[in-house]
């Protein structure tokens, strides 16, 4: 028997009438068929869910590391870890450590293809409005923050170089503070009070989450913190020259009755490098310049390009450990439908002789059991497909997770079920037919 | 008998060996005999005396080691697979003694798959498959299960599937065996009024009684034909080979 003259030999009208024999046959035992085509629903069904959620938690991921701009690199001040050293020089109770304005100077004049570098400021207070208060970081920055930061302003204005020169007291509020500072009322044009002084909320920009990789530095703020994730951290922005004059260059922090000074010039510079393709090399140049002004490491460095392709690698990684499940699952679906086919057939034996001796050729006896089982698979296929489906939409709604079900991902898995049908019902259905017809009869 | 009628089966020297391990057994040892339209034959014999072989000859379920088979003229001795499984829906019909139905298909499906792989259309084959079941007195069952009948009315349904593609010989293994004596007689009763219309039947039997219905009688004793009646008395039997 050849495979072209197996091919002839199967009309659609013909095709259909054994499509129906096969559901017949199948409908006789319900209980073993939907317990058979079990292996492949879940199969199918993990492997879609779990596509799904890889799928989102890297579109999550990169979506963050983008929102850093990937043409940026962030340095951020950090208490250096030999910080006992910096103390026996000083000989005094003030930590200084961190970017200085001159690390700005520096860099802007010995690493080319720089063209901006945003400078910020940190510290963490309240924040008031009448009896409302709110612990938050407010941040000193410059006005092309948003734009370096890919930070959208929801409402109003950020401020301007203007407000910056003549160091006016604005500033802007990210959505949650100003949710939670003005629960009520629009914050526009209202203010709010900081220690002595009060600002005027100019505008209102996006809060945004917490990066896991780039976090653990300075003192929280918007590319991480000591806050717990999902969190929304407090942002206050001000200009940098306001923040300078009225808080001075040391820190005085009084936490449930420690005191702590702190001497931090800089807490944060973002420096854009012109062509993203010199990133990964700025930053080294940089690190290696600020080695010779930083020798105990007191700042850190956050590559978002290099947190981009260690996302992919990441991504691809579990591609392969998925990939891998997802093949174990159908194989071993395969092999139960293949184990319970070749029961069927030793059980149909004598069906078999029968349909033989009453003139069917090997090929419809193989192609009646490879329906059977490509029947089997695929309903399980479909079963698999629906729950894949469900199975993220379920996660999505109890656990908040963001899942993507790309299309190919249903598509693939329910081909990918039928061809096992295909692959494991082959040699069933071929010992089905090379049964002699006599022997087939006689069996009981 | 004249020679001007060609013999519908012609079996020429036919041996069927089987190797039972390290020696070979011959159920069948050179057996020649010719059958006409119309006939209706028995073919007796005790258990082991190669009944069962000579049906799945007849019935080109198993082809002879030795010697030649002719269906109306055609030698079917040597063909391949799916050339039998072709003679065997087109030209023969077969009946057996479990009645050997399909479980899963109802009367009129069970009649309907002699139809179905000679790929008659579907409309076609249900019509066909309808009258036959009238034909046997089962047109009100149609669409029941075999569970769902007495052993006389599957027995039935086997006959009227053994009919629907018009074969040349209809071959019945001991079709009375599993009934009792009134569904059995209403079984033959079927086979004589098909031989009357012209049928030719070989049925497989023990059963002396049956032999005497039909017009001839075949009995095999040790692979050989010991007796037929168209030729009036015994035939000389070669004592078996010693092995």
């Amino acid at each position: 028997m050849t495979w072209t003259s197996f091919i002839e030999g199967i009309s659609p009208a013909r095709l259909e009438r054994t499509i129906l024999l096969g559901v017949k046959s199948l409908w006789m035992h319900k209980l073993r068929s939907m317990l058979t085509a079990m292996g492949i629903v879940f199969g199918v069904a993990s492997v879609i869910a779990m596509l799904a959620i890889g799928e989102g938690a890297s579109h999550e991921a990169q979506e963050q590391i983008k929102n850093l701009g990937s043409q940026n690199i962030i340095l951020q001040s950090i208490k250096a870890t030999n910080s006992a050293d910096a103390g026996k020089e000083e000989r005094s109770f003030i930590l200084e450590y961190g970017l200085t304005f001159r690390d700005i100077d520096q860099i802007q004049a010995t690493i080319p293809g720089v063209s901006v570098v945003v400078p910020g400021r940190k510290l963490q207070d309240f924040v008031w409005r009448i009896e409302r208060n709110v612990d938050a970081v407010i941040m000193g920055t410059v006005p092309w923050y948003p734009v370096m930061r890919n930070r959208e302003l929801l409402r109003g204005r950020f401020f301007t170089e203007i407000e910056m020169k003549d160091r006016s007291n604005v500033c802007v509020l990210n959505s949650d503070m100003a949710a939670k500072l003005f629960p009520l009322s629009e914050a526009l044009g209202q203010e709010v009070r900081l220690q002595t002084s009060y600002y005027t909320v100019i505008g209102i920009i996006e809060s945004r989450q917490a990066v896991a990789s780039g976090s653990g530095g300075g003192l929280g703020g918007d590319t991480g913190g000591g806050k717990d994730e999902g969190e929304a951290t407090m942002e206050m922005l001000l200009p940098l020259s306001t923040l300078l004059e009225r808080f001075g260059e040391v820190l005085v922090k009084f936490r449930s009755g420690s005191f702590e000074a702190e001497k931090v010039e800089l807490h944060e510079v973002t420096v854009k490098i012109e062509d993203p393709d010199k990133v990964v090399a700025a930053a080294d140049a940089i690190k290696h310049l600020l080695s010779r002004n930083h020798k105990n490491m007191d700042y850190k460095m956050v590559v978002p390009l290099e947190l981009l392709r260690q996302a992919a690698r990441t991504k691809q990684i579990f591609n392969i450990v998925l990939g891998s499940i997802a093949a174990i699952s159908l194989l071993v679906g395969g092999i139960g439908i293949m184990n319970i086919m070749l029961a069927t057939v030793t059980e149909r034996t004598r069906e078999i002789g029968i349909r033989r001796a009453l003139g069917a050729k090997q090929r419809d006896i193989v192609l009646q059991f490879l329906i059977e089982t490509v029947l089997l698979s695929g309903a399980g296929g479909v079963i698999g497909v629906v729950m894949g489906l469900l199975i993220p939409m379920v996660i999505t709604h109890f656990a908040g997770m963001l899942t993507i079900v790309q299309l190919w991902a249903p598509v693939l898995a329910f081909t990918i079920s039928v061809l096992t049908g295909v692959v494991f019902g082959i040699y069933p259905a071929m010992r089905a037919a090379s049964m002699s017809p006599v022997d087939a009869l006689r069996h009981e | 008998m004249s020679d001007a009628i060609e013999p519908i089966i012609e079996l020429k020297g036919v041996e069927k060996h089987y190797q039972m391990g390290s020696f070979t057994v011959k159920a069948l040892r050179g057996i020649s005999l010719k059958i006409f339209p119309g006939n209706y034959i028995s073919i007796l014999g005790p258990s082991g005396g190669g009944k069962s072989t000579m049906l799945n000859i007849l019935g080109c379920l198993d082809q002879p080691s030795v010697g030649e088979y002719l269906l109306e003229g055609k030698d079917v001795s040597h063909l391949d697979d799916d050339d039998l499984s072709q003679v065997r829906g087109k030209r023969l019909g077969f009946i057996f003694q479990s009645y050997n139905l399909i479980q899963q298909l109802s009367v009129v499906e069970n009649i309907e798959v002699p139809l179905y792989y000679q790929g008659v259309p579907a409309a076609e084959s249900r019509e066909r498959g309808i009258k036959l079941a009238e034909q046997v007195g089962l047109g009100e069952r149609l669409d029941h299960r075999p569970t769902e009948l007495s052993g006389g009315q599957q027995q039935r349904v086997a006959i009227a599937r053994a009919l629907a593609n018009d074969p040349a010989v209809i071959l019945a293994d001991e079709a009375t065996g599993n009934l009792d004596s009134k569904s059995g007689g209403d079984i033959l009763r079927i086979f004589d009024e098909l031989n009357e219309q012209g049928k030719t039947l070989i049925l497989i039997t023990h059963d002396e009684g049956m032999a005497e219905r039909t017009s001839r009688t075949i009995r095999l004793r040790d692979g050989q034909v010991e007796f037929d009646s168209m030729f009036g008395g015994k035939q000389e039997i070669q004592p078996p080979e010693s092995e």
